[in-house]
């Protein structure tokens, strides 16, 4: 238990873990500012203003269709078309909800935002996982741990652990404001309506998904740098991920016109993991129907697939980096 | 006297895509208990490798260690709580202050807190012990490392090269440290190439060479070991040097001629120089034994003393047969 206290001290006092999460917290701020101002209210007013702005503009519009049309039939050989055949514009063009101002329906929205807090908790979490074990190492704090608990397996594994606790504490204050906020965002320049407790308990799960996720990237970044004795390893690694399996196995897919490529990179797996499924169209293909016509194959990934190579993932990184520490000389 | 700390036949050696190198040849070392015990070695020789490897840090191919009677690296965690060390050159992390470096070894290893402020005041940093420790100079460095070795109050305290960095007055403290320490009951392993300090605060002595003992003994057993009995002879006028040399061949003595005076030893009695040279008319100036000093003893045992014209290599020094001085396991 002494250990795993100063572990927990050592990583809060670190100058780099306060700063990192000082940063995530005011960039997660700012969207919420940001979307404040953003958004608006629906009140009768803006109804009636979003109608008559239609109105107005379809009006306008009918004016310049008789305009068109008068000039037509003055002079019907100058006409690209025949006079009955121009445009008339219909009621239907001009909607008055196109000119209702942006409104945050907690219901329909809040779903991308848990994502895009999953995605910055997530960033943070495998820097500060890196950083934590990687300047350890790299300082020699890691040798004068072991001096003091020469216990590999125990040091490194309850450095880990007072890592993840850390990370799912912080996720789970920051989900809990972060879901209050934007209700209190809704409540004043949107709509809660809809949100039965169904929909509430869906985005309690999708938050615990995105805790998984923290905890996750937490965790790969924390394993990379200990594997490399490094910080740097772990960054260098997940760039090296993306320009890999991004941008390169991406682009050669493509030319080598595999079915399904976007199964083979990460962003799918996340957005499956966080939305509970994705559907893959290969629209290459057909598969013809008497009644839909040419329907192309599809390949849906759930969150169950996509917690499994998660944790495949997890597994080898981690399981790697404490093989290592177990076995390697420590110079 | 019980030994408190005893290696037999270490062998370490490393291997990288260059080839393997034998940095442990087979090493004995026994220390006695409340001794100041000095570890000598030339750059390269297995003086770092034996401490890392009694640590638990690095593995060895074979051999035994134990450290207060229990086998190690077996041992390891259960005799870890009464032994302080430093390994090398002092790392922390450059972030935090002495005291919250202190601190947080303290809550790792379960001692009290109270003893942080201790082995500050001890080891004279009790005024800088907010500061960072990037801000220290290399001497407070070295301080701060021998506090961390001493927070545990052990029994055994290693200490690699303490005296680095620190300044003469440093050097001196550090001296009285130790000393200090021995008395109360402390059994102290030190490491340094200041061979004047180790003469002046060590009871007894290993000196390695290649990865093997060369020599171990109390410092007056291995200087005895090793002395000889020159006598350095200076005449009035240097002109006189090859005369004298001569002379004094023919009463059986071996005569080095140096640039101003002459080494000469295999002579029962000095007079008997005198009485040689006068007869030839030459009188003598200087008439001086010359004592052996730890320094010589190093020299000569690792075969590392600088010669003219040639440039040592940091491998390049003795290989001596291991010599089975005052025994090896359990003597």
């Amino acid at each position: 238990m002494s250990l795993y206290k100063a572990e927990t001290r050592r990583l809060t006092k670190r100058r780099f873990t306060r700063f990192f999460v000082l940063g995530t917290v005011l960039l997660l701020a700012a969207i919420v500012a940001g979307m404040f101002f953003s958004n608006q209210q629906v009140t009768p007013e803006t109804r009636a203003s979003a109608a008559a702005a239609a109105e107005a503009e379809y009006q306008e519009a009918l004016r310049y269709a008789a305009e068109e049309k008068t000039r037509c039939e003055a002079a019907p050989t100058a006409s690209p078309q025949p006079c009955d055949q121009l445009y008339q514009p219909s009621r239907d063009d001009y909607q008055a909800q196109w000119h209702m101002p942006a409104t945050f329906d907690f219901r329909e929205q809040f779903g991308a935002m848990v994502t895009t807090l999953a995605a910055l908790l997530a960033v943070m979490a495998f820097v500060i996982g890196a950083s934590f074990v990687g300047a350890e190492w790299h300082s020699g704090g890691m040798m004068n741990l072991l001096l003091w608990r020469p216990q590999r397996l125990k040091v490194l594994g309850t450095k880990l652990g007072a890592l993840l606790v850390a990370l799912t504490a912080l996720t789970v204050l920051v989900s809990a404001a972060w879901t209050g906020l934007f209700a209190l965002v809704a409540s004043m320049r949107g709509t809660l309506d809809g949100m039965t407790s169904g929909a509430w308990q869906s985005y309690a799960l999708m938050e615990l998904r995105g805790l998984g996720l923290v905890v996750f990237a937490g965790a790969i970044g924390f394993g990379l740098a200990s594997l490399g004795r490094h910080t740097a390893m772990a960054l260098g690694a997940a760039l090296g991920a993306v320009i890999v399996f991004q941008f390169g196995l991406g682009t050669v897919l493509a030319l080598a016109k595999v079915k399904f490529l976007e199964a083979y990179l990460v962003p799918v797996w996340t957005q499956a993991w966080m939305d509970k499924s994705v559907e893959i169209t290969d629209y290459d293909s057909c598969n013809y129907s008497g009644t839909e016509g040419c329907v192309p194959d599809t390949l849906t990934i759930t969150w169950p697939m996509a917690g499994g190579v998660l944790v495949a993932v997890l597994v080898l990184i981690v399981g790697a980096s404490m093989w290592t520490m177990r076995s390697r000389d420590i110079t | 006297m019980s030994a408190v700390l005893e290696i037999a036949g270490l062998q370490k050696t490393y291997r990288s895509r260059k080839g393997s190198r034998k940095a442990l040849d087979g090493f004995d070392m026994v220390v006695e208990s409340g001794q100041v015990h000095g570890f000598l070695g030339p750059n390269g020789s297995g003086k770092t490798t034996t401490l890392r490897t009694l640590l638990g840090l690095i593995k060895p191919n074979g051999g035994r260690m134990t450290i207060l009677g229990r086998e190690v690296p077996q041992a390891l965690p259960e005799v870890a709580g009464s032994v302080g060390a430093i390994v090398e050159s002092p790392q922390f992390f450059g972030n935090f202050s002495a005291h919250d470096t202190l601190s947080l070894l303290a809550d790792a290893g379960g001692v009290d807190q109270a003893r942080v402020f201790e082995v500050l005041e001890l080891v004279g940093l009790r005024d800088r012990a907010k500061d960072r420790v990037k801000t220290y100079s290399l001497g407070m460095k070295q301080r701060l490392a021998v506090a961390s070795a001493l927070l545990k109050n052990p029994t055994l305290l290693i200490l690699d090269e303490p005296a680095n960095g620190l300044d003469p007055g440093g050097i001196r403290e550090m001296r009285t440290l130790m000393r200090n320490l021995a008395e109360s009951g402390m059994t102290v392993v030190l490491s340094s190439h200041i061979l004047g300090e180790i003469q002046l605060i060590c009871d007894s002595v290993t000196i390695i060479s290649a990865g093997r003992r060369v020599a171990a003994g109390s410092v007056a057993e291995v200087l005895a070991r090793h002395a000889t009995s020159s006598v350095r002879v200076r005449v009035e006028a240097v002109t006189e040097l090859s005369a004298s040399a001569g002379a004094l061949r023919e009463i059986g003595a071996q005569v080095v001629i140096e640039p101003d005076h002459l080494m000469v030893s295999g002579i029962a009695q000095p007079s008997a120089i005198t009485r040689a040279l006068a007869a030839r008319g030459v009188y003598v100036s200087e008439l001086a034994p010359v004592s052996v000093d730890l320094e010589s003893v190093f020299l000569e045992l690792t075969g590392t003393a600088p010669v003219a014209g040639e440039h040592r290599q940091v491998d390049q020094s003795a290989m001596v047969p291991a010599a089975p001085v005052n025994g090896g396991w359990g003597q």
